[in-house]
């Protein structure tokens, strides 16, 4: 890499972030509180989608199940807020329990009556779950797309578990948050979801300095040639199954925290987070962002999912093809993704195609021979 | 075995589906030495450097590295105990630069904690910038590795397994694609190498194998068919029934 080219990348970087940050500041005031609220979700998803470009990015692990650790982190907020926010109803317990005859709390409710354990739950939670099961998953050597495949039936696993269990935790209907109190005000209310923005725009910011500090370092670099040369790095002496499940355990949590703010400003967490299409939905925002660069995957959850909503207000129906069509354009043209390609060669190599001479750094003397060679 | 050896290689047999990649296998390596194996194409050379490294499982046989048997060790833990390797064709990072490629090489502990909370240290940081020079890569240190050479991809992969500081390197085609000049210099290399570490090194090329001044094993058909300095290696009838054929009788 040349010394302009490295200046060229971080003045890329940087004018992104500065656009980036402004847009999340002046926003609470340009927009209407139903946009925000949009944005708000979008920079929330932004966080599982940092999270797949740790695993699949930087380590060439091709998830489809990340819906799981996002679906876990949900259901923590939204239990901790069903259970605080009960006293009103029959037996002092979430109103939905009344519908299956249901008079005692299920255990596993208990710890959730306490912010301290929620906080910790939310993260910590789909964390070793994950870790858990990527522990089992590498140690085995099972890589490529049969990781791919078993995180998918994972994640079919838990989708049919969940949609099932309605005297735990009312099955398909989901639990709703929109309805419940914190600080005596309504969650759905719009003081509450202004101050849910706020919290996300700062866990965003927050979960970016994080992946950072995660891929900077030598431990970064041992992801990168795990995703290029695992059997390499194993004869290096390192252990690639402790890495693999640290790094996977890491995109759970942060599945997690997304899954959490999600449903606080969606109103409602369900099973259908665990659906097939939303993860690998995950994966196209990545891909379409940019692998491997961390911002592509915060830039590719919200322009996407900001460009479904407008499309689907549109024209509806119609946002499927597109959604399609981009993946298979990135796919095919910028396998880089957009950030990829802005930071590589492509503005240059665009240039060119419309007729624009290419810069060629050499030696200043041969340009002066051609020079008066011609 | 003595206390001189560093490695035994005792009945080695492999055999991958009734194919006997190795058989009876039996070798023995001092501390300090540098060895070079040959044979021809399907001797089982490389084999040979995966049994050591846990890559193959020994259908049979034994593995006694240190006076510890290495049958069943994964294969991160063999590294650790002292074994580098390195590959027939440069198996190097590309996506990251010499001097990350190097850190990666250099780094004790190997545990995912060290790395992620400490900077690396000022000695393992003087090892690089000795190995660089060492391999002529001084001005490529923050040139991303894919962007060099073969050759000079075979020799950062040389310094990767140096910065291991493992106790046997195992080289396996060190000299492959690489002009006559690189590969005198590659030969000095290992040959300066060799008293303090103990090398073994696999290869075709004849002149090389020469250069290195060493005792030579001739492989055939998963054995050892002979071993000895190279002239004594020269005039042995099996080996050149081997390499040269039998003239029809």
């Amino acid at each position: 890499m040349t010394l302009s080219k490295i200046k060229f990348d971080k003045k890329i970087i940087l004018s992104i972030w500065i656009i980036l940050i402004a847009l999340i500041i002046a926003a609470p005031t340009l927009l209407p509180v139903f946009r925000l609220n949009l944005l708000g979700r979008y920079l929330s998803l932004s966080i599982v989608a940092l999270g797949v470009d740790l695993i699949w990015g930087y380590t060439g692990l091709l998830s489809l199940g990340q819906g799981i650790f996002f679906a876990l982190g949900g259901y923590c907020a939204a239990m901790y807020l069903q259970i605080t926010s009960s006293s009103e109803f029959p037996n002092n317990i979430p109103e939905f329990f009344a519908l299956y005859g249901v008079e005692k709390l299920p255990f596993f409710w208990e710890p959730f009556r306490s912010p301290v354990f929620t906080f910790f739950a939310i993260w910590i939670i789909p964390a070793l779950v994950a870790g858990l099961i990527g522990f089992l998953v590498f140690r085995n050597r099972i890589k490529g797309v049969y990781f791919s495949i078993l995180t998918q039936a994972s994640l079919l696993v838990f989708f049919n578990f969940f949609n099932g269990q309605q005297k735990l935790i009312n099955g398909t209907n989901g639990l709703k948050t929109d309805v419940t109190q914190l600080f005596g005000q309504m969650v759905g209310s719009e003081s509450i979801q202004r101050i849910f923005f706020w919290i996300t725009a700062i866990m965003v910011i927050a979960a970016w300095f994080f992946a950072k500090w995660v891929v900077k370092g030598r431990f970064g670099n041992i992801l990168i040639g795990i995703r290029d040369d695992e059997p390499r790095v194993r004869f290096t002496g390192y252990n690639p199954v402790i890495f693999k499940t640290i790094i996977f355990s890491i995109a759970g949590g942060l599945a997690g925290i997304s899954g959490a703010l999600y449903t606080v400003q969606s109103g409602i967490v369900s099973p259908q987070f665990m659906t097939v299409p939303f993860s690998i939905e995950m994966v196209i925002w990545v891909a379409v962002g940019g692998r491997g660069t961390l911002l592509g995957a915060i830039l590719g959850a919200v322009f996407i999912n900001y460009a479904k909503s407008l499309v689907s207000e549109a024209l509806p129906a119609s946002w499927m093809f597109i959604q399609g069509g981009l993946f298979i354009l990135v796919v095919t043209a910028l396998p880089e993704g957009v950030l990829g390609w802005l930071q590589g060669d492509g503005p240059r190599n665009l240039l060119q195609k419309f007729g624009f001479k290419r810069k060629i750094e050499t030696y200043p003397s041969l340009e002066v021979k051609n020079k008066e060679g011609k | 075995m003595n206390n001189k050896d560093l490695l035994n290689l005792i009945d080695i047999t492999v055999s991958f589906e009734g194919f006997l990649a190795l058989n009876k296998l039996n070798l023995n390596l001092n501390k300090g030495e540098l060895r070079a194996v040959i044979g021809p194409n399907g001797a089982g050379k490389t084999t040979f450097l995966d049994v050591i490294t846990g890559k193959v499982k020994p259908t049979n046989g034994e593995v006694i590295f240190k006076g510890k048997s290495l049958i069943g060790k994964k294969e991160h833990k063999i590294a650790r105990l002292g074994v580098g390797r390195k590959f027939q064709s440069p198996r190097i990072f590309e996506n990251l630069t010499v001097k990350e490629n190097l850190e990666i090489s250099v780094s004790t502990p190997k545990s995912p904690l060290n790395l992620i909370n400490k900077n690396i240290k000022d000695d393992q940081l003087d090892e690089i910038e000795r190995l660089t020079k060492i391999v002529n890569l001084s001005n490529k240190v923050n040139s991303k590795a894919g962007s060099l050479s073969h050759g000079q991809k075979q020799w950062l992969e040389i310094a990767m397994l140096v910065g291991q500081k493992p106790d046997l390197m195992l080289v396996d085609e060190p000299v492959a694609g690489l002009t006559d000049e690189e590969t005198d210099l590659t030969a000095d290399l290992l040959k300066s190498l060799s008293g303090e570490n103990t090398v073994v090194v696999i290869d075709h090329d004849m002149e090389f194998i020469r250069r290195l001044d060493s005792n030579v094993s001739v492989l055939n058909q998963g054995t050892v068919l002979c071993e000895g300095t190279m002239e004594t290696i020269q005039k042995d009838k099996k080996v050149i029934d081997v390499y040269l054929g039998r003239p029809e009788d």
